[in-house]
This record gives structure tokens, C-alpha cells and sequence, in this order.
């Protein structure tokens, strides 16, 4: 039987599609049978992310609503053995769907696959609804800031009020130069808040960008240090014990003395 | 270290200890909202211990979740103030 896991955060922007894309695309490399569905209905993005925006011929509410088989609307990666998408209807709004249609599709879909990926929209309305419902576990993306912060606080006292307990932090974009000034809040202060445990921290990196202008996940980029530390996140959700990824980077004599001044260095 | 020695010469706090700060009172607020029966409960209780040894009045008693300064003046924390409007003391109370 196939697990569901939905990606949340509340707040927009804080990367839950680039989560979704790489995790899933990680499962994969690692011989798992997963499926990612989009439930951004009317806004949907993990098309262009995964880089199949151009194979789509049915959608999730196609399926929902009896237009096509499941089967049919699944999209096959062809790069990756064992990974398929379930887009998000573009034309439509969230009520398309309904959270009992959710659990139903979640539940065809746990006989065929190892791992079913939720990609949820911004927000705590409907599509938040819709996406949790059929879920068995969550993760909340955060970002170092306090909108994002607050937000996720908000979502995680829903996921909790919805029976789904326990949910997992992950804490995007961390600048570990910031966190050294004094201007961004560490791993430590965001779990301190918001008091759950944590996953996996993913640093800021450029790569990320270059890879979705490609559609390609970072994941798969063995050079990339976000490509990594999303290696490590899809190890520790297979229950593997995988250390912290150090961001610190080496920094080299002249940078240190000058930090021990209080000299900027950036 | 950098902390500690910004500390030594009295520099101020760092933007992310405001942070964190500000977004420990603010959640004190949205937590208390998510569930509106939290404050019912308290005052519920309250009410229950404190009319073993005075008689209250129920109907204008008034509990709220503010902030207010720290002891030390330098910080604003949460408190709960609770306005009680007592009818009189029991004698077993006394």
C-alpha cells in the first residue's frame, strides 16, 4: 500500500512546487513508484517545474469527474523510471474538486504506486483542503521569515485540528552567511517556534533556478548543494537516518580575521 | 563568539533576535485564535476555583490575552489580565 504525503506551507512562494518536483524525482532515483499530483487548480506550476508542460492532455479534474481514466491522465517521465504527474486543471477554480473526490482518487492510487506526492496550493481554503484530505503525512516548507514562519504555524495547527499529527519542517532557502550576521533566523530559532521536527533544511542556490528554467530537479544535479540536501530529505522519508547537510563553507583565513573585526565581508 | 563580542561592546540586538521575538507574540495571538474555546476554558476554570472562596460576578467577569512590559522594562511579553469583579468574600475563605 502507497503513502500520502501532501507539501504545504500556507504562505505562496516559500517553494512547495520545487519540493514536490525534487522529492518526487528522488524517490524515484531511488526505485520507488510515485505520482505526483498538482492541486493548484487554476494556478498550476509542477508542469513546468517537472518539465512536461507539453505532454498534458487530461487533468485531475478530468479524472474526478469520469472525463478519462486515471491511467489516462497520468504523464510518464520518461528521464526517470517509476515517476508520473496527475496535473492540475488550468481553466478551472479549487471547487472543481472536493476533498471526499481527493480521498477516493488518493486511495485508487495507493494500489499502484509507492508514493503519492501532494502538491498543495497557497493558502487555507478549499485547495487546502482538497490536498490534505487524503493525505497520511505532511510537510510544512518554511522560509527564515517571519510571514513564512507564521504562516506555517497556522497550517501546522490545521494539519493537527485535520488528525494529521506529526508533521515534518522543511526550512527552504536558509542563507548561511545571513545566519552568521545576525539577519536570519537559524534552524534552531524556527524549530524553537514552531516545535515540530525537523526534515531537512535546503540551502538558497542558484542551481535551483537554472534547473527549473530547465525543467530539470535539482535533485538530479550532483553538483548542486540544494540538489543534495533534497538527496538527503528523500533518504530521511524512506526512514533513513542521514546527518544534516554543513553548510558552512570554508571561508578561509583573511574572511575569518575580518569577521573577528566586525568588518563586513559580503 | 561574533555574538558574544558584539555584546561586549554593546552593540544591539540583531535583526533576526527581533525576529524571533516579534514572531513569538504575534503566534501567541493567532494560536489563541485557531481555537476560540481556549479563553472559555481558562475563564471556566477560574471561575470554578475562585467561587470556592468568594462570590463573583460571572456575568461581567472579562478575560483577555494582551501584552505588557517584562518586569525589566526592556521587553514587551504576553499576559493574561483577568478583571474579577468580587460580591463578597466567603467565610470559609477568611
Amino acid at each position: 500500500m502507497g503513502e500520502v504525503i501532501v507539501i504545504t506551507s500556507g504562505k505562496g512562494g516559500v517553494g512547495k512546487t520545487t519540493t514536490t518536483a525534487n522529492i518526487g524525482t528522488g524517490l524515484a532515483l531511488q526505485g520507488k513508484k510515485v505520482v505526483l499530483i498538482d492541486t493548484d487548480i487554476g494556478l498550476r506550476n509542477l508542469d513546468v517545474v517537472m518539465g512536461l508542460e507539453n505532454r498534458i492532455v487530461y487533468d485531475l479534474v478530468d479524472v474526478v469527474e469520469g472525463t478519462c481514466r486515471i491511467k489516462q491522465a497520468l504523464i510518464k517521465d520518461k528521464r526517470y523510471e517509476g515517476l508520473f504527474l496527475l496535473p492540475a486543471a488550468q481553466t478551472r477554480d479549487k471547487s472543481a474538486v472536493s476533498p471526499e473526490q481527493m480521498i477516493k482518487l488518493c486511495d485508487e492510487l495507493r494500489n499502484e504506486f509507492d508514493f503519492i506526492l501532494v502538491d498543495c496550493p497557497a493558502g487555507i481554503e478549499q485547495g487546502f483542503k482538497n490536498a490534505i484530505a487524503g493525505a497520511d503525512r505532511a510537510v510544512v516548507v518554511t522560509t527564515p521569515e517571519v510571514s513564512a514562519v507564521r504562516d506555517a504555524d497556522r497550517i501546522i495547527g490545521l494539519l493537527e485540528a485535520n488528525e494529521l499529527r506529526n508533521p515534518k519542517l522543511l526550512v527552504n532557502r536558509i542563507r548561511v552567511d545571513m545566519v552568521k550576521r545576525g539577519d536570519m533566523m537559524t534552524i534552531d530559532d524556527i524549530i524553537d517556534i514552531l516545535a515540530i521536527d525537523l526534515i531537512g533544511v535546503v540551502p538558497d542556490d542558484e542551481k535551483i533556478v537554472v534547473s527549473t528554467n530547465k525543467g530539470e530537479p535539482a535533485v538530479t544535479d550532483s553538483k548542486s548543494l540544494a540538489g543534495q540536501a533534497y538527496r538527503n530529505i528523500t533518504r530521511r522519508l524512506l526512514g533513513e537516518e542521514v546527518p544534516m547537510l554543513d553548510l558552512e563553507t570554508d571561508d578561509g583565513f583573511l574572511v575569518k580575521l575580518k569577521r573577528l573585526f566586525g568588518l563586513r565581508t559580503t | 563568539m561574533i555574538l558574544d563580542l558584539s555584546k561586549l561592546f554593546g552593540r544591539s540586538k540583531t535583526s533576526k533576535d527581533v525576529a524571533k521575538e516579534r514572531l513569538k507574540l504575534v503566534l501567541i495571538h493567532d494560536r489563541a485564535n485557531v481555537s476560540p474555546q481556549f479563553l472559555e476554558m481558562v475563564k471556566s476554570e477560574i471561575i470554578k476555583v475562585i467561587s470556592n472562596y468568594m462570590d463573583i460576578d460571572e456575568s461581567a467577569l472579562d478575560i483577555q490575552l494582551t501584552k505588557t512590559r517584562s518586569e525589566e522594562g526592556d521587553r514587551v511579553v504576553p499576559a493574561l489580565v483577568a478583571n474579577i469583579p468580587i460580591k463578597n468574600v466567603k467565610s470559609s475563605g477568611r
